[in-house]
């Protein structure tokens, strides 16, 4: 009988990840780590200590999951409506509207006391990321404004600046020059989105550039912010003092993002702007890859 | 056509090889030379990492075959800056004019057959140079025999150019299916042919 119960706690255990995990947006939030570890490793290469990292990795982790947990929460009415996040587990009903909001504030209070007790500073700017994410932008301007995305890109710089922080002691120019990167890569990512998903976000009432400033100019600001993006990372490569090989690669897919985004503006397709949205990922994910070296 | 995941394993190679022949099989290479090898791996980085993200139907776009010129015009370009200094400038004037010449007869609206003339001769020059020269001088002793590798390369991205070349221009040699299951092993056996090549030329 206790075994019986025991296996029916693990199978309802592993139901519940099942269901909680999609919560997490775990491509998303995954990028958004590899921010951070990227940050904290420009700080500290080639000395580091795996205790740090590992602490590091879990006190993110927590946190931007559990802010993304309370983004999707507070969201639960847009995704039901949006025919892309109709079928999301909050939105269709399968986990209840407390039961996520206990998740995100318990996974968020975890990831920032965690990473209060690292790191005074670093607990600061990891809260600062959060505050950001789930009060500025989901709470008060995501439902007013498309300039929302600003503060939403603040927030998503806030990972990388706390990795470096964690690992210098102290804030420096190159952090904020790896947030600023991060800030400027946003609109790349975000906007491909919300064109790419015009009708969804329409239906959903959500101010975004292409329904309020139409698709050209969205499309002039994503080659603008993609351009300052490269050159900010670039920089920052630079700055850390990356070695050549890797700073010509990162310059060649800095190269290879300028180019979708000039090509989306003066030969806009769809196939194009889906590409240059999968493309920013990528390049992100290997900017931060080239950053740990 | 949909990709495999296969195709995409083998594309996914394909750019580590570019890649870390840009971070680390051009260093201490002289600049003329690093940068043409950096643009042409470059190019089969990005390449691949579109075929990837977008599938086979990335080969569509007209905007291809102005981009595929740009991978062996570049490298032919290092082999000569790098193994034949005295014809550099005047190859690199011919890379770049032949750039221009294939970019402008794509452009306009050309009814007569000189754009794929333009694309044949600039095309060609550039295939036979980066096959010829690291043959030739494996041949006569002034490198190491695994250059030849190199050259190597250069006849399996001839291969595939006319592949796709003449499937563009409405004439395939091989059916679109078939052609497009070769071109991710083909990429990739070239790729790793330029990278052994190049390690292995001293």
């Amino acid at each position: 009988m206790t075994a019986l119960a025991a296996q029916s706690k693990i199978v309802n255990l592993k139901s519940k990840i099942r269901l909680y995990w999609p919560l997490t947006k775990s491509l998303q939030t995954g990028l958004l780590l590899s921010t951070g570890l990227a940050g904290y490793m420009s700080a500290r290469c080639p000395v580091m200590h795996w205790y740090d990292f590992l602490g590091l990795g879990v006190s993110l982790f927590l946190a931007i999951a559990g802010s993304t947990i309370l983004n999707m929460w507070y969201d639960r009415d847009i995704d039901s409506v949006m025919n892309r996040t109709h079928h999301r587990p909050l939105a269709d009903g399968r986990v209840s509207p407390n039961e996520a909001l206990r998740l995100g504030l318990i996974l968020s209070a975890l990831g920032i006391g965690m990473a209060v007790a690292m790191s005074p500073l670093y607990g600061l700017v990891v809260f600062a990321g959060l505050f950001f994410d789930v009060v500025v932008y989901t709470i008060w301007l995501k439902r007013r404004t498309c300039w929302s995305i600003v503060w939403g890109g603040i927030s998503g710089g806030m990972p990388i600046l706390a990795g470096r922080a964690f690992g210098l002691g102290h804030m420096d120019g190159i952090g904020i020059l790896l947030a600023l990167a991060v800030l400027f890569w946003i609109p790349t990512h975000i906007l491909t989105f919300s064109m790419r998903y015009f009708d969804d976000y329409r239906a959903a009432k959500i101010p975004t550039f292409p329904s309020v400033y139409g698709f050209p100019v969205t499309r002039a600001t994503i080659a603008v912010s993609s351009v300052i993006a490269a050159l900010s990372i670039g920089a920052a490569g630079i700055m850390i003092g990356m070695e050549w090989g890797y700073l010509r690669l990162l310059a060649v897919l800095s190269a290879g993002l300028l180019a979708l985004a000039v090509a989306s503006v003066f030969r806009p397709s769809e196939r194009v702007n889906f590409g240059l949205f999968k493309y920013a990922s990528v390049y992100m994910l290997a900017a931060m890859i080239l950053m740990m070296f | 056509m949909k990709i495999s995941p296969l195709d995409r394993i083998l594309l996914l190679l394909t750019g580590l090889l570019a890649a870390y022949h840009i971070v680390v099989g051009i260093e201490g290479f002289a600049s003329l030379p690093a940068i043409a090898y950096t643009i042409a791996f470059g190019v089969l980085l990005i390449a691949g990492l579109l075929l990837i993200l977008l599938g086979f139907d990335v080969l569509d776009s007209p905007i291809i075959v102005i981009v595929s010129t740009i991978i062996p015009l570049s490298l032919a370009t290092g082999l000569v800056w790098q193994y034949l200094a005295s014809f550099g400038t005047l190859y690199l004037g011919f890379a770049i004019l032949g750039f221009l010449a294939v970019t402008i007869t794509r452009a306009l609206p050309i009814k007569t057959k000189l754009p794929v003339l333009v694309l044949g001769i600039v095309h060609g020059l550039a295939g036979l140079t980066i096959f010829l020269l690291p043959i030739i001088w494996v041949l006569t002793g002034r490198a190491a025999p695994g250059f030849a590798l190199v050259g190597i390369g250069g006849a399996l991205i001839g291969i595939g150019g006319l592949l796709l070349s003449f499937l563009k221009a409405g004439k395939p040699l091989l059916s679109r299916a078939v052609i497009f299951r070769l071109l991710p092993g083909l990429l990739l056996l070239m790729t790793a042919a330029f990278v052994a090549g190049f390690a292995f030329a001293s």
